[in-house]
């Protein structure tokens, strides 16, 4: 079943550093060809461990109606 | 739990750089794998793998300020992370850099001499002779460690401040070497 959050990137204000694909115990965050961090959907739990490590702060955990 | 790799450890890498150059500047030039490599990684691979997995100043601010608990953990100001201000600081970045490439001509051409002496924060000056043994190696290569070292030591201060002010990994934000990166990758990949 999927989780009721979900971590959503701001691509604009990425600086596709890795903290948060380093950080996300799921391996749900990815840096996309070093452009920016992409959440694989289906996988993330919406813990929010990337959201408080992100040095641009940048990610937002949302409901995931609402991401 | 996830898989360690051998470049999980690469934060060691960046203590030793960093203790090599109290005892021999000329360690310094070593410093050069962290700007050719990521850029390296970039241009040919169009990744940010550098940044994401090899970087181990990255690495070392994420030990002291998550594991070590030596950061704040607050947000940073939004300005820091901002585009203006990324490459801004990297153009002042590459202009410090050509900076000191012209010293290293210029003592290389003999109109200026050897200063073994390194700069922090551009400004200053904190005698370093103790890890330079005059005549050792050509002077132009002695001033080029000098002057890079002060390059590294500056940014790496810079970085552990704003490791303690907010998040730990705050630095990668701004870096010079990650805007280049990334910027590289925003034009070879562009859709």
């Amino acid at each position: 079943m999927l989780s009721k959050r979900l971590a959503a990137v701001d691509r604009g204000r990425c600086v596709a550093c890795g903290v948060c694909e380093n950080t996300c115990p799921l391996g749900a965050v990815r840096v996309h060809r070093g452009c920016y961090a992409a959440v694989e959907e289906e996988r993330c739990a919406g813990c929010g461990k990337c959201a408080k490590l992100c040095p641009a702060d940048c990610i937002e955990v949302k409901a995931r109606a609402e991401a | 739990m996830k898989k360690k790799h051998w470049y999980d450890y690469l934060w060691i890498w960046s203590i030793v750089y960093f203790a090599l150059g109290f005892f021999n500047i000329l360690f310094a030039w070593l410093g050069m794998i962290d700007f050719f490599l990521p850029l390296g990684l970039a241009v040919f691979g169009g990744n940010k793998f550098f940044c994401n997995h090899l970087c181990g100043r990255g690495q070392l601010f994420g030990k002291l300020g998550g594991e070590l608990k030596c950061s704040r953990c607050k947000p940073a100001p939004r300005w820091m992370s901002s585009r203006w201000f990324r490459y801004g600081f990297l153009i002042f970045f590459l202009a410090m850099f050509g900076n000191m490439v012209f010293q290293t001509y210029l003592v290389g051409a003999g109109a200026a001499s050897l200063r073994e002496a390194i700069k922090l924060f551009w400004t200053f000056r904190v005698p370093w002779g103790w890890t330079y043994t005059a005549g050792t190696v050509a002077d132009w290569v002695a001033q080029f460690s000098f002057g890079f070292y002060s390059l590294m030591l500056t940014s790496l201060l810079l970085g552990l401040i704003v490791m303690v002010l907010y998040r730990p990994r705050t630095w990668c934000s701004f870096c010079p070497m990650g805007t280049m990166t990334q910027g590289i990758c925003k034009v070879k990949n562009r859709d």
